[in-house]
């Protein structure tokens, strides 16, 4: 797309992304039928992804971030927003995954929430988004926090609209712990304006520097960055802070949890790295406290913790959520490594992870709408009369295992990669082992879906419809074409990296 | 000795702030029934709004306008900031008791322990 193409838009184009879906939401909230405001989401969500790659591909041309000053106020005095390659990179991912799953909400939500929610649904959907992909594009460190309570509250609200009982308590689980991971990020924010006098991200690691040289202050910037850590890890799911998951993703109506595996943890990863690399710098990290040790080892009990939890497990998608604590480990250890090629690793997992595990949540989505549950005794040989749901499945899961030739495989080979430059050799051998984990749950549910004797739920079922099978197969497409083309992936994440790296102090 | 009180005489806006913080977290941690915990997270997050004002309010020193008259004044920003998080608790707190209005609805009770008797595998 020609950047011409927007007009008198161009230069607005950062508001507009937060702005279109926060008012796409009040409109919606005026429709009372469900139908007019799954179209009206729809529209909206399909501008979302234009307006993402419109930046990348500007910000990738130019090499400089765009700048965006609110009301123009220059930084520091006013709030700006700040699209670099990292941040586009990531609000392409949101953005996208955002709109694939919209044609096949319809159905999805038509069956499982009550038409007089529907609206509701949609609207807050969008609120959701809106927080997302203000987290991401914002370069200020409260209005980050703003952002991510209204993408936490809409989170809330999409979980508690699950059909069973238990999806209210899944919420009311998470809106404890994420809301004290919020506010422990904020404590950390409130630190750290007290010794550098800003909430500028820029402009705190300006001041950070001379700052620290002084031991009284260096003591603050330490709990600050205690804080914020702890904090945003509650918010991605690291281990072990990430019971509140689990239950959130296994009881949210199947669309919700597609939706939330693919961007929500991934917003919360974007904090993360902004905060460690942009604003503490890695050398502060590193040098003070032992945080890429702590975060090495969390990441690899989570790797291995985590996918034990889904082989045992008996409902699919409680499966799948285990597996996305798993995946949160691998991005976090790249994160961790510190170096380019395990940050590329990390950062394309960020896509590839949300382009394989929204796939698989998807058709679990269409086997729910079929058959109403998503048991392992349930699903019982249902690939038989749902051959291209469940084909979709299996593309997706060959992915998420790592197999050559898929996406999952190009993230975890620059993770390898980064391992073996940072010199731990065993990191290598432990990603390969708890790849091999994988390889045992998506080859259990194979062998149940495939395999098994129909259960009698699995006999009477249907394929599902094509609005649902054109964004799975788009999705499962996509695993393998990322596989093999990886210049969306790998190269803009290269590029993410050196950026970010170009900032070790 | 009165050294250590004066330090703590000087900061005890801070010790209220740790207080509030720490007890709250508590109260989310050690009581089962739904809205006490949801009290504790209302205190937990009172207290950032003191982490935030203690700084910013400077004594002898009037609001923020611009004249000649006053030459210092407190820092207007964390007041703003937390008129904000302000918002946000509210939000959270009235979120929060609306799901606790429906989980009564559904299980007849707000007692944790009573829920999960009513729901083994919910925990």
């Amino acid at each position: 797309m020609s950047s011409s193409s927007w007009g008198t838009a161009e230069p607005h184009l950062p508001i507009l992304l937060v702005i279109v879906p926060l008012f796409g939401a009040l409109l919606v909230t005026f429709l009372r039928r469900g139908i007019l405001a799954w179209a009206l989401t729809l529209a909206v969500t399909f501008v979302l992804p234009l307006i993402a790659i419109t930046l990348l591909a500007k910000v990738l041309q130019t090499g400089q971030p765009i700048i965006y000053e609110i009301g123009n106020w220059p930084a520091p005095i006013g709030i700006v927003y700040k699209v670099d390659q990292l941040s586009a990179y990531v609000l392409c991912v949101i953005s996208v995954i955002g709109a694939v799953i919209m044609p096949f909400a319809r159905r999805s939500i038509g069956a499982e929430i009550q038409e007089s929610a529907q609206s509701w649904y949609y609207a807050v959907y969008l609120l959701c988004l809106t927080g997302l992909l203000g987290i991401v594009i914002t370069g200020d460190a409260f209005n980050a926090f703003v952002f991510l309570e209204i993408s936490s509250l809409a989170t809330y609200v999409l979980i508690a609209l699950g059909r069973h009982r238990r999806a209210l308590l899944s919420a009311y689980q998470y809106l404890i712990m994420g809301t004290i991971g919020a506010t422990l990020y904020i404590i950390g924010v409130g630190l750290l304006y007290v010794v550098t006098g800003t909430l500028n991200f820029d402009d705190m690691a300006t001041r950070l520097g001379p700052a620290i040289a002084d031991p009284g202050y260096r003591n603050a910037v330490l709990t600050a960055l205690g804080f914020i850590f702890v904090g945003v890890s509650l918010k991605l799911a690291l281990f072990p802070m990430h019971v509140w998951l689990p239950n959130a993703y296994a009881y949210a109506p199947s669309v919700a949890t597609a939706f939330l595996a693919g961007t929500a943890t991934k917003a919360a990863i974007y904090l993360f790295i902004r905060v460690i690399f942009s604003v503490f710098g890695i050398a502060l990290a590193i040098d003070s406290l032992p945080i890429p040790l702590v975060l090495i080892v969390l990441s690899i009990a989570a790797m291995f913790l985590a996918s034990f939890s889904a082989v045992f497990e008996e409902d699919a998608k409680r499966m799948l959520a285990y597996s996305s604590i798993a995946q949160v480990g691998y991005i976090m250890l790249g994160v961790a490594l510190a170096n380019q090629a395990s940050l590329t690793g990390s950062l394309a997992h960020i896509a590839n992870h949300a382009v394989m595990k929204t796939a698989l949540f998807l058709a679990l989505g269409a086997v729910f709408y079929r058959i109403g549950s998503v048991m392992y005794a349930d699903m019982a040989g249902i690939g038989r009369t749902m051959p291209l749901t469940m084909g979709a499945f299996a593309v997706a899961g060959i992915g998420l295992m790592g197999t050559p030739g898929t996406a999952g495989f190009i993230s975890k080979w620059y993770l390898g990669l980064g391992a073996i430059d940072a010199g731990h050799y065993s990191i290598v051998f432990m990603i390969v082992a708890s790849s091999l984990i994988s390889v045992i749950y998506i080859g259990r549910i194979t062998e149940v879906v495939w395999f098994r004797a129909p259960s009698e739920s699995a006999k009477t079922a249907k394929e599902a419809p094509l609005s649902m099978l054109i964004p799975l197969w788009l999705l499962a497409g996509a695993t393998v074409y990322l596989g093999f083309d990886t210049q969306a992936t790998v190269d803009v994440s290269a590029k993410a990296a050196e950026v970010l790296l170009g900032g070790i102090r | 000795m009165i050294e250590t009180l004066e330090k703590f005489a000087n900061h005890y806006n801070f010790f209220i702030t740790i207080f509030l913080m720490i007890s709250g977290l508590f109260i989310v941690i050690a009581r089962g029934n739904l809205i006490k915990k949801l009290i504790g997270l209302s205190l937990f997050q009172t207290s950032v709004y003191l982490l935030y004002l203690t700084p910013a309010k400077i004594l002898n020193a009037t609001a923020p306008i611009y004249d000649k008259h006053y030459a210092t004044y407190s820092n207007p920003l964390p007041h703003v900031l937390m008129l904000t998080a302000i918002v946000v608790g509210v939000a959270t707190i009235a979120l929060g008791l609306a799901l606790v209005v429906r989980i009564k609805e559904a299980y007849g009770t707000i007692e944790e322990d009573e829920i999960f008797a009513k729901d083994p595998e919910a925990e």
